[in-house]
């Protein structure tokens, strides 16, 4: 018979043939992105008729790079992409470290008000606050080389500070720390240790899991900011990467070169992603504990 | 003197300063911001000074009425009809702008129905946000369900044991970390009316016989559409959260339920879906939030249109509080949102509580 369901070959292969589909679904549209970076703007837009779009075949050439490049400046969006994603990161990790240090090591009146407040804030999504937010930045002071100065509009600071503490990352350095065995704390109190001391000495050289954990997450949401920097910085030198896309749909639209600009922000971050797989779904997974 | 150990105000409070100073800035004071700006007519840059409104705000975006249009009849009580057979009917405008009702007075059509002779009419203060108020509804009904099965279903596809799994386990989780900016640039590529992929893929399919549809410019296929390519990039982000649930099932239930010879389905039902309880509440919350949040997919791909086919809340809010400088409407909408979202969580707990 043509099928037998005890067939261990034939039934292996339906279940690779299923992933596979599946697996084509997912990725059909990262490999049109990238064929398509490659292919002068006609013939981009006939392909997509045809399978060809799939397919780095035809007139293939790096010019929409250096077009995209030419066009707006690449260089200065990533610039500032990186610099607001790793200062918020590295700050993120130190300040809600230490938060959460606080709230799972020590004991000081107040702790578990201040500790619930900040757990109350995961129900607040960020889109319902952004148009207060908005306001209350436009009017925050600045101390800086030029002395004091009124709103921060159109800085990095407006793209670094909001984002570095939020009740997330708290949460989970804090699940991580009780965890970790009390006996250890206590022996390096007991030995003189400070809580500063104890805290860089004993406690962070052993967060390594949950400290890639919080620096993943958070550099998911800060690469891929849009919404924020898109209402906060008019300004094209602190423009970030996605709100930098909108240059490319001024006049008219190489097509190639929206696809080169595409590919060249989001190839990397795929690259870091395979090398640190485990990782990455390992954050997402622990994300779910706090069900 | 275990005391010494561990209580320690000063320390305390110092490290934990900074994060819970940030937090409440940042989070916590421009949440009641919004709820107190709602309360006004704030506008970012206005000469008038800014003024205590009350539930105004709510008033403008909430109001909504049903009004009867009754057929036109001339001297003989004949109900009018014109050269098609049709019934005519008074215009919306004799009631909205008549001053026999002044509460009707500045609402617009929503949309009608007829009923027997009759037509109802839906008039509404603010169509367009009631327009985004059910979209961001009929989306998050549509998408938690749909992406939580389908994650749910690939799961248990990944959870199998087969040489190679992790493979596609890392290709199903690729898109989440692609920025939505950019998936949704692509998608206006599939979605395309002219020679999009998607028309392309169906008419090789249908051996020509499919008519091409343009996804995003038929208002009653944009928000669909929008819905599609949502599930498809967070699909992944939820199949490693049910992964993490099935993984804290104890193999002994599967060996006992194999012991007791039984079948694939009984063994999901009354092993594999109970110990997943926590998870598909955690899951379904989280949707929910993402599904309210609705915004860049809409900014990039759609601006609220066809014909305000997707508009949603928070693009509101945005175009509103930041496109027209109009703080307190944004706000307003801002705490609408917030509140369905906190009644939303509240409700799904409640439903999966424990018993």
């Amino acid at each position: 018979m043509a099928f037998d369901p005890d067939n261990y070959g034939l039934r292996l292969f339906v279940r690779y043939l299923v992933l596979c589909l599946i697996a084509l679904i997912f990725i059909f549209p990262l490999v049109f992105m990238i064929n398509s970076s490659f292919k002068p703007d006609n013939q981009l837009l006939a392909d997509t008729s045809s399978l060809r779009a799939f397919l780095p075949v035809g007139d293939i050439s790096l010019d929409n790079y250096f077009g995209a490049f030419r066009r707006a400046p690449v260089a200065l969006f990533v610039l500032n992409s990186v610099l607001v994603t790793g200062a918020t990161v590295l700050l993120s990790l130190l300040i809600c470290s230490l938060a959460a240090f606080s709230f799972a090591f020590l004991r000081w009146k107040g702790r578990d008000v201040v500790l619930s407040i900040v757990i109350a804030t995961l129900i607040i999504p960020f889109e319902t606050i952004a148009i207060p937010l908005l306001l209350l930045v436009s009017k925050l002071p600045w101390i800086g080389l030029e002395g004091l100065q009124w709103g921060w509009l159109n800085t990095y600071r407006v793209q670094i500070i909001p984002w570095i503490a939020d009740g997330l990352t708290i949460f989970l350095f804090v699940q991580y720390f009780k965890g970790l065995p009390g006996e250890l704390i206590e022996a390096g109190r007991v030995e003189g240790a400070s809580w500063w001391q104890v805290y860089y000495r004993i406690v962070m050289p052993l967060s390594g899991p949950v400290l890639a954990t919080a620096a993943i997450l958070k550099f998911l949401v800060m690469y891929n900011q849009y919404l924020w920097p898109l209402i906060v910085v008019q300004q094209e030198n602190y423009r970030p990467i996605m709100v930098g896309l909108g240059y490319f749909f001024q006049l008219n639209v190489a097509w190639g070169e929206v696809m080169a600009y595409l590919t060249l922000i989001t190839v990397p971050v795929l690259i870091f992603y395979l090398f640190l797989q485990r990782a990455f779904i390992a954050s997402i997974a622990s994300t779910g504990v706090k069900g | 003197m275990a005391s010494k150990l561990t209580l320690s105000n000063r320390t305390g409070w110092t490290f934990a300063l900074p994060g819970f100073a940030l937090i409440f800035t940042f989070i916590v004071l421009p949440f009641f911001f919004a709820i107190g700006l709602s309360l006004t007519n704030q506008r970012l840059l206005s000469p008038n000074p800014t003024q205590f409104v009350g539930l105004e705000n709510y008033r403008q975006l909430l109001g909504f009425a049903v009004v009867t249009l009754e057929p036109e009849r001339d001297e003989a009580g004949e109900v009018v009809r014109d050269e098609a057979g049709e019934i005519q009917y008074p215009r919306l405008r004799a009631i909205t702008r008549s001053d026999d009702y002044p509460q009707y007075r500045g609402m617009r059509e929503w949309f009608r129905w007829q009923s027997g002779e009759n037509v109802m009419v839906v008039i509404a203060r603010d169509v367009v946000f009631m327009k985004a108020l059910v979209n961001t509804f009929l989306f998050v009904l549509v998408v938690a369900p749909v992406q939580g099965g389908l994650a749910l279903m690939l799961a248990l596809l990944i959870n199998q044991k087969l040489r190679g799994i992790s493979i596609f386990r890392t290709i199903y989780f690729m898109p989440v970390v692609v920025s939505i900016v950019v998936v949704s640039l692509l998608w206006r590529f599939i979605y395309d009316g002219q020679n999009g992929l998607l028309n392309s893929i169906l008419q090789g399919l249908s051996f020509g016989l499919f008519q091409p549809v343009d996804w995003l410019g038929d208002p009653s296929t944009a928000l669909p559409a929008i819905m599609a390519m949502s599930i498809w990039q967070a699909v992944g982000f939820h199949m490693v959260i049910w992964l993490a649930g099935l993984q804290t099932i104890s193999p002994t239930l599967y060996e006992a339920a194999a012991i007791e010879g039984a079948s694939k389905w009984q063994t999901f039902r009354y092993v594999t879906w109970p110990g997943l309880r926590n998870t598909a509440v955690l899951v379904l919350v989280v949707i929910t939030m993402q599904g309210f949040a609705l915004f860049a997919q809409i900014d990039v791909m759609t601006n609220g249109g066809p014909r305000d086919s997707t508009q949603t809340l928070v693009f509101q809010a945005v175009e509103r509080g930041y496109g027209k400088q109009d703080i307190s409407g944004g706000s307003t909408i801002s705490v609408i949102l917030f509140a369905i979202v906190l009644a939303i969580s509240l409700i799904q707990r409640w439903l999966t509580r424990e018993r």
